[in-house]
This record gives C-alpha cells, sequence and structure tokens, in this order.
C-alpha cells in the first residue's frame, strides 16, 4: 500500500491530474483490464473506488490515475513516494471482455483517458483495429497522449477550447469515423455527459456501445447497493455486475441523479478540511 | 417466595437517542446473583436444546449462584468463544430462553418470567473480560501441522478460527473490508454492541496466534486455489449473507432511498455519524421511513433517528411492515427499545411506489393496507394488500431493510462450488463441507439468514471436521 510513484500529468489551476504507482502484490498479479480497486487514505477516510490503469506484475505495483475532485482524490493528490494508504483492496469488477472484435473505436474524456488505456492496450494486443478519441478540456489537461498514440491504429484529439488537437468534442469525431466506416464495438469512458452523449450518436447507428460508470460506493463488493444504476429496466449494481455495461440500456437521468446525492456535503467537508 | 425476573437496566430513552453509546447496562453481580437464584435447576435442563452451540446453561447458572464467576465463564467458554457478543446480540427470547421451561409450550417467544439466560451471560462474558481470563492453548502436535484459511471475520469466521486455534492450528482470516467483525461491525450498531467490546473479543483471537489479513477479497485478491498453493490445508467460508434484497417498486432507485446495509455500513463501519471528522457522508431526512421487520430494520430505525436528533432534527421515524407485530421477526428487546425511543410502527402495510422531488430525491411514499389471511409457507399469516386503500406519506429517507442474500463475489469465481437456487453453498450438514474438498463454509452463506449464534454453531461443526479430515 505504499507510494513508489508520483508524478504530475496535468495542471491548470487547480484541476490536477496525477499519477501514482502503488505496492500491492496480490492485486498486480490478479488485475485485468477494465477492474478497480477500492482505497481509503486514512481511519477517517472514505472508501473510492479508482479504475487500475496498469500493473507491473514484476515489481508487485499498481498504477491509478485520478483528477483531484472531492476531499478523498484531494487527500491522495497531496501523498508522496514513500507515504502509505491505509486499505486498498482489489481488483474488483468485472474485467472488460477482450476478444478480437474487429473494428473498434474508443472514446475518452478527461480523467476516464486513464481508464481507457488498458482496455485500448489490451484490445490492441487481440488484434483489433482500434480507433481512440481523446477529448480534454484543454491541452494541458491531456494526459497518456503518447501511451495510447503507441495502442492504437489512428488517434483523435479534441479540446473544448481548440487549444490542441480538433476544437470540439469526442462526439463530433466519433459521429464523422461511424459515418465513414462500418465498427464492430464503441467502448466510452469519462464524464456522464459524455458516455451519454457517445451512447445516443451510436445508437443511431445501432453498434454495440459499452461504458465504464463511475458511480458512487462505499464497500464496492456488493454489500451495500450505493452504486445501483438501472440497465435496460433491471437495477444492477456497478461495482459486481459491473462497471461496465449497455450505454444503449443505461438509466443516464438516474445515474446523474445519484452521483450529486451527496454535493453539498461533499462542498462543505473540502471546504472544512482543506481550509 | 417467588422471584420476580429482573430485567438489566438501561439507559433512558430520552437519553440514548442522543449517541450511539450502549442501551443496555447489564447486570452488576447482586443482580445477576438474584436472576441466577430463579433458575430451577432443572433435572432435564430443556433450555440447552434452545441453544445453537449448547453451552451448559444450567451449569453455568448454578455457578453463578455459587458466586464461583471464572467457573461460569470457563463453563460457557467450552462452548461459545463469544459470551460478551452473545449475550448482546443472540435473539434469546426465540433460543435459550423460548424452551425455558418457565415459557408456556407453544408461546411464539420466551415468556417474560423465563430466566434471562442471555444477560447472565454477558455479565459471564464480561466478568471474563474484565478478568482477562483468557482459555488455555492446546498443543497437538498434529494441529500445529495445519494451516487453515478463513474466509470473512463475521461470526462464523471468528468462531471457526477461535475453535481451531486454541487447538493450536495455524489461522489466517481474510476479511475484504478494511476493518474486522463483518456484519458484527458493519451492520450492527454500536449501541448493540460497543465497538470495545468486539475489539476485545477480536483481539483475543489474535493473543491466540490467529492472523488476520483485512482488505483481501478471496475470489479476486487471491484464488482458492492460491491459497492451497500457499500451503492452506483446508479452507473455511463465512461469506456472509452480504447482498441486500429491494422491494422492486417504482422509485427505488431515487436518491436518499438507501438499503439498511448501505445506510448502517455508512455509519456503523464508516462512522457517517461523525461526519465530517469521519469522511463518508449520509444523509438523514425529517421524515424517515423504515421498511421491514427485522433486526436489521429496528438497527436502521433506531439509528435514522439518533441522526435525526443529533442533527437537530424533531425525531420522526417511522417503520413499515406488512404483517402484524406478531409476525415480525425481530427481537422482543429490540422492538421495545424502538417503541421506547420513539419509532412509529405502521403495521399492516405495503409499500407500493416512491415519488421523487425535482432533483431526484425521494419526498413521498404510496402504500396500500394489508390484512392477514392464512399462514403462508413461514408458518405466518400472510399479508393481503386491500384493493384501494392507497395512501400516502411523507417521505425524505427511506431504507430498505427486507433481507439479504449471498455475497456472490465468491462462488461466482468458483465455479467448482456447488450453490442451491439462491445462491448459498451447499454443505454436507454433518461436516460443513463444501462441494470441493476441504473447503467447509457455515454462517448465513449455508441456508440463507440466520443469527450470529446459528452461524456460530455450523462454525464449530465445521472446525470439527476440519480438524479430522487433515487428520486423515
Amino acid at each position: 500500500m505504499k507510494i513508489v510513484y508520483k508524478q504530475i500529468l496535468g495542471q491548470v489551476q487547480d484541476i490536477r491530474l496525477t499519477r501514482l504507482d502503488i505496492a500491492a502484490g496480490d492485486i498486480a498479479k490478479e488485475a485485468k483490464p477494465g477492474q478497480f480497486v477500492v482505497l481509503m487514505t486514512s481511519e477517517e477516510g472514505e472508501r473510492i473506488p479508482l479504475t487500475i490503469v496498469d500493473r507491473d506484475k514484476d515489481k508487485g505495483a499498481i498504477t491509478l490515475i485520478f483528477q483531484e475532485a472531492g476531499l478523498t482524490t484531494k487527500i491522495l493528490g497531496k501523498l508522496n513516494p514513500g507515504d502509505s494508504l491505509y486499505a486498498l483492496a482489489g481488483p474488483l469488477g468485472h474485467p472488460t471482455e477482450i476478444k478480437n472484435y474487429g473494428k473498434v473505436v474508443l472514446v475518452g474524456g478527461g480523467v476516464g483517458i486513464a481508464e481507457l488505456y488498458p482496455v485500448a492496450k489490451a484490445l490492441k494486443q487481440a488484434g483489433n483495429q482500434v480507433a481512440v478519441i481523446l477529448g480534454a478540456r484543454t491541452k494541458e489537461l491531456l494526459i497518456l497522449e503518447k501511451e495510447l498514440k503507441s495502442v492504437s491504429d489512428e488517434l483523435y484529439i479534441t479540446t473544448d477550447d481548440g487549444s490542441y488537437g480538433r476544437k470540439g468534442f469526442t462526439t463530433d469525431i466519433l459521429k464523422e469515423l461511424l459515418d465513414k466506416n462500418k465498427y464492430v464495438l464503441v467502448y466510452a469512458v469519462g464524464p456522464i455527459p459524455m458516455m451519454r452523449k457517445c451512447a445516443a450518436v451510436t445508437q443511431e447507428f445501432k453498434v454495440k456501445t459499452l461504458v465504464s460508470l463511475n458511480a458512487l460506493m462505499v464497500d464496492a463488493t456488493g454489500m451495500c447497493g450505493c452504486c445501483r444504476v438501472e440497465v435496460g429496466g433491471k437495477t444492477q449494481f456497478s461495482c459486481v455486475d459491473g462497471p461496465e455495461f449497455d450505454g444503449h440500456l443505461v438509466d443516464w437521468d438516474e445515474l446523474t441523479k445519484r452521483n450529486a446525492i451527496y454535493l453539498d456535503k461533499e462542498q462543505h467537508i473540502c471546504k472544512l478540511m482543506l481550509k | 417466595m417467588k422471584k420476580e425476573p429482573l430485567e438489566a437496566k438501561e439507559k433512558e430513552a430520552a437519553l440514548r437517542i442522543n449517541s450511539f453509546d450502549e442501551v443496555v447496562f447489564g447486570y452488576n453481580e447482586e443482580e445477576a446473583s438474584s436472576e441466577a437464584s430463579r433458575c430451577l435447576q432443572c433435572k432435564n435442563p430443556v433450555c440447552i436444546s434452545g441453544c445453537p452451540v449448547g453451552i451448559d446453561i444450567k451449569k453455568f447458572i448454578y455457578q453463578i449462584t455459587q458466586k464461583d464467576y471464572r467457573g461460569a465463564y470457563f463453563t460457557i467458554r467450552q462452548k461459545n468463544d463469544f459470551p460478551s457478543i452473545c449475550g448482546r446480540v443472540c435473539p434469546a427470547e426465540y433460543q435459550c430462553r423460548k424452551t425455558c421451561i418457565l415459557t408456556k409450550k407453544d408461546s411464539p417467544f420466551a415468556a417474560k418470567e423465563a430466566i434471562n439466560i442471555h444477560f447472565l451471560e454477558r455479565f459471564v462474558g464480561d466478568y471474563g473480560m474484565k478478568n482477562n481470563l483468557s482459555v488455555p492453548q492446546g498443543k497437538g502436535a498434529l494441529a500445529a501441522k495445519i494451516k487453515v484459511a478463513v474466509v470473512g471475520s463475521g461470526p462464523a469466521g471468528i468462531c471457526c478460527a477461535g475453535e481451531l486455534a486454541r487447538k493450536g492450528v495455524k489461522v489466517v482470516i481474510f476479511e475484504s473490508l478494511h476493518k474486522l467483525g463483518g456484519v458484527l461491525r458493519y451492520g450492527i450498531p454500536p449501541f448493540r454492541l460497543p465497538r470495545d467490546i468486539l475489539d476485545f473479543e477480536i483481539n483475543y483471537l489474535k493473543k491466540l496466534g490467529v492472523e488476520f489479513v483485512p482488505n483481501c477479497i478471496i475470489g479476486k485478491s487471491k484464488t482458492l486455489d492460491g491459497l492451497f498453493k500457499e500451503g492452506f490445508s483446508a479452507l473455511f467460508l463465512g461469506l456472509g449473507a452480504g447482498t441486500p434484497s429491494f422491494l422492486g417498486i417504482p422509485g427505488e432507485n431515487l436518491c436518499n432511498v438507501y438499503s439498511a446495509n448501505e445506510f448502517l455500513t455508512r455509519v456503523n463501519l464508516m462512522c457517517a455519524y461523525d461526519f465530517p471528522k469521519f469522511h463518508t457522508p449520509v444523509n438523514i431526512g425529517k421524515h424517515a421511513i423504515v421498511i421491514g421487520g427485522g433486526n436489521t430494520a429496528m438497527d436502521a430505525a433506531r439509528v435514522a433517528l439518533r441522526l435525526q436528533k443529533m442533527n437537530g432534527i424533531a425525531p420522526d421515524t417511522t417503520i413499515l411492515y406488512r404483517r402484524s407485530e406478531v409476525e415480525m421477526p425481530a427481537r422482543r428487546l429490540e422492538i421495545e427499545h424502538a417503541k421506547e425511543e420513539g419509532i412509529k410502527f405502521k403495521l399492516l402495510v405495503k409499500p407500493e411506489e416512491f415519488y421523487a422531488d425535482e432533483k431526484g430525491f425521494v419526498q413521498e411514499i404510496r402504500c396500500l393496507k394489508c390484512r392477514l389471511g392464512e399462514p403462508d409457507s413461514s408458518g405466518r399469516r400472510k399479508p393481503i394488500p386491500v384493493a384501494q386503500s392507497d395512501f400516502k406519506m411523507p417521505c425524505d429517507l427511506a431504507i430498505i431493510a427486507v433481507g439479504l442474500k449471498a455475497n456472490q463475489i465468491l462462488t461466482k469465481a468458483t465455479p467448482a462450488i456447488k450453490v442451491d437456487v439462491w445462491a448459498d453453498v451447499v454443505v454436507n450438514p454433518e461436516t460443513m463441507e463444501t462441494s470441493v474438498k476441504k473447503v467447509f463454509a457455515g454462517g448465513d452463506i449455508v441456508g440463507g439468514e440466520g443469527t450470529v449464534i446459528e452461524a456460530m454453531g455450523m462454525a464449530k461443526i465445521a472446525a470439527e471436521a476440519i480438524l479430522k479430515s487433515c487428520s486423515t
């Protein structure tokens, strides 16, 4: 649970994306693309889920990348190599089904790009023809460009402000690609509005679309149901039934609302603790 | 002169809802001795048949009357490693006290006159704790060669571990959460089971040489095969019934509709009642509704009411249950405690739908009234909804406490372990061995939701069978 490496990947004002490598032999051994860990920074801390971005079996370490948003990620961002987490458990959730689908498009937005990387790498290795679309608010917040370039056949970049790549949204390019070519699978991970828009675009083209959801969790082992989400009219637990679901079947309104349940408390505690 | 049964003293209801401090104080020496002296010392002590682990109740009560508390402690410990826990959480009115001769036959639960065996057990357990009594550890040459992995640190797991460790077996307990105790920690609130008691009983296992590995999810972090490869001779699965059931009615996924497991885990395990010192939040409402009639429903309601009080909200917590009070599976003592604290009971109602405000938070619930029909397969009278009896209640916090199912993380990852239609693990009841050799199971993962002491009963059978299987 000791932090062995730290790198600030991007920063604009108080938005910061950080990479931490953490010693976790058992998790590094078992982790597969698409899976996540749950961690605590202290005994008083929250349990939060984070996707396993990479692993080094030999060194027994896993890589996590996060954007400082709530209190826990802010505390996490203050940790340095040599510091230890209080708790770390995983790998959790179903791994991504990796096989040769054929032509696939992978869409990553913001810190979701980090979650996209292990999936892209595995799909490329499995022989897929991989097109990757990355979206960021601005150039300084675009992460893992080089890494994703190395595991894709085509790479497209958009920024909201046009400071790098194409000005606009990932879905603009997604639509163009689907117009031009036939794809078997679209995989999207990022902010809820982005995944939702991706699913709306692919629905028109009737392309199977997987999304990796970032529901709130507590135990993350199927015990509490905090992360429940309606998929195709059925309640599913993101932690044990997901985190990937058919993007066309997800009740996005419900997910958006449920993810805002503690917004006021989160703002309150951030103000209080980070003074 | 016939002595009246002696209730243990309790913290006054108006005071106890201000905190999570323990409600029942327990007997002092004088009270214990007085209650023990009421025991008839029956020739045929039927009370023992009501105890899932077969504690020699007659003997330990006699020892109390002789002021031999030390002896009483070891009498209990022969059968039960955790008297301070069981004395607090055992539903005695359905077990030993129900079979006590002073309870009339065919009574659905213990009579008031039945000996307060649980309070006596608690007194003896706490005496042992205060006086640091511990059971000497056996040192079998064979046992020392055996290494057993226990999966889950709830009642079944710690009981099995204790049984084996006392015989000199090396035991490692793997727990998926960051703290130990399973449902005793995340489910049962501190006002029923104070954390220092739980910690003491778990530390006792550490003293016996049991090793604990938290944050380790067997089936995910390590596989069963992996454990055997690490050199474990046998495994015990005390996985628990960790998956909450929901009602399947519209609006159930609205914000501020919680499963009891989530609500209690946030408060009990993550200490959300002490937010923001502890960082996990929990929401509380002006009109809390708890659905269900079991112990979990009572716990959730009493937690909700305390949170209202502690947050300056006028307490308004209501339990909705579709049958009547007599059919409630909760402990009678906890139903009484809930009532004393001001929990309202709305019986014979069936929730139909939750309604939201514009932000997606629950604000109202619609129910149907019920009447009782003929007894169903559970032996309890079946609730029948009355057509067009709909009514609505304000509800800005809802907690669903309608039961728990098996946690399937391990069994789904290990298809060789046979499960039944409820996803519970199938075992040979004589040995508690699963369909995989050298893998045993007990507690709620076998046969569904039960009590702490039932889980321990299964764990003891398994511990014995594990020793036997490892010696052949």
